[in-house]
């Protein structure tokens, strides 16, 4: 089982706060690999909220083939940080050229560009870039976005963030998403670590999606290129968000709705049972199932996890004012914020959804089985 | 026969007979129950002549020889008395002194069974035991990567959408500017296929809606049942026990004139309405009711005079194309019920299925479609049409599902198979595979009338002479002297223990995958195979 940690915090934070608490956490993960999604960002990066943020990794080769293609699309490098590697190999943590983030300047053409189209956009250059590495084996490309930094690598949390040396000053943000992998997969594929992301919305999780195939086989057939990959059988909870609140209007008090919508007798006796029968029948093949506790941010920066049906994975969320967190096992969560309030605490439950919203003043609890926003 | 007379090209004898009597002497009683029983008259009470010599080996010892009757049981061998295997010969004994066995050998029955011209009509099955369903195993079992599950102790939510289930994001549309939305019904997945009221008989018919209405009403479990071609009795059309039932209408609109004037006074609207434009028993063949069975009751239920064959036509006469027969018949029949009843249509599986399907999903009136396959089975039909026209169902409904995939609407016409399933005993598992290929849920026929009646039905030709009235166990005669050895309540009884043990099977297959909170339809990688190209026809995984 996989170890998740997740925090949300008013002032910005290495992600070695995170790293700490998978470290704590390792007798659940097998250092097999970690997973890192920085978002809201820090340091140099908050003077550039709108410029996209490619994260990747390339070989020397790929870095010239990425430069080309960039400068042809007219993308002007704006800020990059290299992530020098040592000289010294370290066991278990593969070669690599260049760890890449670097962000660009929007070329002039795409001012007047709407939100939808500059997303379907930049999603369209990380797919191309990721069939580019695929063909010659040369990139790796893990997001393309606005104040987003992805990393991806195998090998032991605390043993690479030394070796990529996360302790920077220039890396900082509000939002980190750490995973520790408990490696269930043969062959590592980076493709295939937590956490995803998709077009300003990304999800990490514990657990196994046994219904994978229809739900794969559903979304990629909605029309949508970005619905696609699907390295793990985890990517698609990111997937589903993005086309629960983007294509359906929904909000995060929906998300739940529709991969673990209420059983009949809950939902004759909820407030918008007509409603939610609708959602039900209709994303019918989005729903999930065995066992998954979702971590997840949405593009306004909000964090938040929700449970299986029957909650058969561990999380809980605790912090106070300006910081919380979100973590697998307790020992996480009192790594990060020994000072908080223990007794605030939350596990959530198989009928919540817990969300922190961007001022990160306290943890809202949404039921499934109270009334929601509807998008009519 | 005398050795020295000519021979009639058709006399049999016992050798080449299917089913061959055994029958004891010496147990005999000379009772006269198997002969009262026997549905073909094949036995008869004969005398026996039996010469015995008493010879001796001293010269002078007087040398007798007698001359005795016996009264004994006689297998009768010509072509319309043939023993059919029935063994209610068996049944009714008190001595076991009597049973049919099939011929060990090669029997040279099928070369007569057509005399005066008329090739053999039967009922029943295709009799061919083979079933490529029962080859697929569930392979992707959750272990150690997740906590199992427990079919007796987990909550599971075993339902189906019967319905045109629109895309989310039209839903959604069509909810904000209060548009029509399609109807769309929850039902249990096992679902009892067309079989009419006619082809049934009244307490057979009788017993399924019992005991469906028992499983919906005491078992919550929302089980429905088709009435086939052949009308619904008015009483069950007034009552509010409608809404478990799918009307069927096929091409010889029985019992539609009833049903029409029913609409008014209708208390609750029908589940659904199947218009069935084939069988998988006999494809490209209509409905038949043989003159043996249309008595007073059903003649009035179907509108038609008494005692004559009810042939429907292979097509649905009125209409010429497929935009005619499928397209205005769904809108006719939506409209009857105020767009409030899911109407899809039933076809037999076929190489053409897909074109029906394509047709369909253009269709927002189009509530789902129905396919039965090749093992389907009927009340009566040519023995041609049920041995060698129609289509397997694994492949046909893989063939369609996948293809809703490529048009990403597998969520939005539910496909129901139906054919032979379960018919070697194996029905969860059966169709457990056909859902996880891509069925939304089953249909069943057969496998009710043999677990909930005693249908004695095989797949070794024993029976099916369910056709011509005679039906052993009642359940598909009209004659009371033999319906009512079926009592209605013993069939209900039987329905209930058929879906509860159903159900708990279902959950044991599905457990293991670890699925429990939806059906897992389409989860093919659940799927495994024992051959190659099975495997690559299914696009599931070969296994050994
Ligand atoms: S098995 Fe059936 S058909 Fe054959 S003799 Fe016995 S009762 Fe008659
Ligand atoms: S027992 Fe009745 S229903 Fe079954 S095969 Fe014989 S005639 Fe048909």
């Amino acid at each position: 089982m996989c170890r998740l940690f997740a925090l949300t915090s008013r002032d910005p934070v290495s992600p070695m706060l995170a790293i700490k608490a998978l470290d704590v956490m390792k007798e659940g993960h097998d250092g097999s690999g970690m997973g890192l999604l920085l978002q809201d960002l820090g340091g140099p990066f908050e003077e550039m909220k709108e410029a996209p943020i490619l994260s990747g990794i390339f070989s020397e080769e790929g870095i010239r083939r990425l430069d080309l293609f960039m400068m042809d699309l007219g993308f002007l490098t704006k800020y990059k940080i290299s992530l020098k590697v040592p000289k010294k190999p370290v066991e278990g943590i593969p070669r690599r050229d260049l760890y890449l983030i670097r962000a660009y300047e929007l070329p002039e053409d795409w001012d007047s560009l709407s939100k939808e189209d500059m997303a379907s956009r930049l999603s369209g250059i990380r797919l191309k870039i990721r069939e580019m590495g695929e063909e010659k084996n040369d990139m790796i490309v893990f997001s393309f976005w606005p104040d987003t930094i992805m990393i991806k690598e195998i090998g032991d949390p605390l043993l690479l963030a030394q070796y990529l040396g996360l302790d920077r000053k220039e890396l900082k943000a509000r939002i980190i998403m750490a995973q520790g992998r408990q490696n269930t997969n043969y062959a590592i594929d980076l493709y295939a670590c937590h956490p995803f992301f998709i077009k300003g919305y990304s999800t990490m999780t514990n657990g196994e999606n046994t219904a994978f195939i229809p739900i794969k086989d559903f979304l990629t057939s909605r029309g949508i290129p970005a619905y696609s990959g699907y390295q793990s059988d985890s990517e698609v909870f990111a997937h589903i968000l993005h086309y629960s609140l983007e294509e359906l209007g929904l909000g995060i008090d929906g998300y739940k709705h529709v991969i673990t919508p209420l059983q009949e007798s809950d939902l004759s006796v909820h407030p918008d049972a007509g409603f939610l029968s609708h959602l039900k029948r209709t994303c019918r093949s989005l729903i999930i199932d065995g066992p998954n506790c979702i971590i997840g941010t949405l593009p306004d920066h909000s964090l938040f996890m929700v449970q299986d049906r029957k909650k058969l994975r561990p999380g809980v969320v605790g912090g106070k004012p300006g910081l919380y967190a979100f973590s697998s096992e307790i020992c996480g969560l009192d790594a990060v914020i020994p000072d908080r309030d223990k007794s605030r605490d939350i596990q959530p439950m198989h009928l919540d959804t817990v969300i922190v919203s961007p001022d990160r003043q306290e943890v809202a609890i949404c039921r499934q089985t109270e009334a929601l926003n509807l998008p009519l | 026969m005398s050795s020295n007379r000519s021979l009639e090209p058709s006399a049999l004898s016992i050798n080449d007979l299917p089913w061959q009597v055994k029958y004891s002497n010496d147990r005999c009683t000379l009772c006269g129950q198997c002969t009262a029983v026997c549905p073909v008259q094949a036995i008869e009470l004969t005398v026996f002549r039996k010469r015995t010599l008493k010879t001796s080996i001293r010269r002078q010892a007087e040398q007798v020889t007698n001359q005795d009757v016996f009264y004994g049981i006689w297998q009768r061998t010509d072509v319309a008395h043939a023993c059919i295997g029935c063994a209610m010969c068996t049944l009714v004994c008190p001595n076991d002194a009597i049973h049919p066995q099939k011929n060990p050998g090669l029997d040279r029955m099928k070369f007569h069974i057509n005399q005066q011209g008329v090739p053999r009509r039967r009922g029943g099955r295709r009799n061919a035991a083979g079933s490529i369903l029962d080859r697929i195993k569930f392979t992707r079992i959750s272990m150690l990567t997740d906590p199992a599950l427990d079919a007796g102790r987990h909550e599971f939510e075993m339902r189906t959408l019967l319905g045109r289930v629109l895309s989310p994001r039209e839903n959604m549309k069509r909810l904000r500017e209060k548009g029509w939305i399609p109807p769309v019904r929850e039902i249990y997945p096992l679902i009892i296929g067309g079989m009419s009221f006619g082809a049934l008989s009244p307490t057979m018919w009788e017993g399924l809606q019992m005991g469906v209405a028992y499983l919906n009403e005491e078992m919550n479990m929302p089980v429905r049942m088709c009435t086939g071609e052949g009308g619904c009795p008015p009483r069950l059309l007034r009552s509010r026990f409608l809404k478990y039932v799918i009307l069927q209408i096929a091409s010889g609109y029985f019992g539609w004139d009833e049903i029409i004037h029913a609409i008014p006074h209708m208390k609750e609207d029908p589940c659904a309405i199947e218009i069935k434009y084939g069988q998988g028993a006999k494809p490209g063949d209509g409905g038949l009711l043989m003159w043996h069975k249309v008595n007073k009751l059903i003649a009035a239920i179907r509108g038609v005079p008494q005692g004559v064959s009810l042939p429907s036509p292979p097509t649905h006469q009125t209409q010429y194309s497929i935009e005619e027969s499928v397209a205005k018949m769904i809108l006719s029949m939506s409209m009857a019920w105020g767009f409030r009843v899911p109407v899809y249509p039933k076809i037999s599986a076929s190489s053409t299925s897909l074109a029906v399907l394509n047709n369909l999903t253009r269709n927002d009136y189009a509530s789902g479609l129905a396919i039965d396959g090749e093992d389907g089975g009927t009340g009566a039909a040519y023995s041609v049409s049920m041995d060698h026209m129609g289509h397997p169902i694994a492949s046909c409904i893989r063939d369609n599902y996948l293809n809703l995939i490529k048009i990403g609407k597998q969520n939005e016409i539910p496909i129901f198979a139906g054919g032979g399933i379960g018919k070697n005993g194996n029905l969860a598992a059966n169709a457990a595979a056909l859902i996880m290929l891509g069925a939304s849920g089953i249909q069943i026929g057969k496998y009710v009338m043999q677990a909930a009646a005693g249908c004695v039905g095989t797949e070794e030709d024993r029976c099916n002479v369910c056709n011509v009235g005679i039906c052993p166990k009642g359940i598909t005669s009209q004659d009371p002297r033999i319906y009512r050895r079926l009592d209605p309540e013993d069939v209900a009884r039987r329905v209930v223990d058929l879906f509860v043990s159903f159900d708990t099977e279902l959950k044991k297959i599905v457990a293991p995958l670890g699925r429990s909170t939806s059906l897992p339809i389409g989860m093919s990688d659940a799927l495994g195979i024992d051959d190659v190209a099975a495997a690559q026809r299914l696009s599931i995984k070969y296994v050994v």
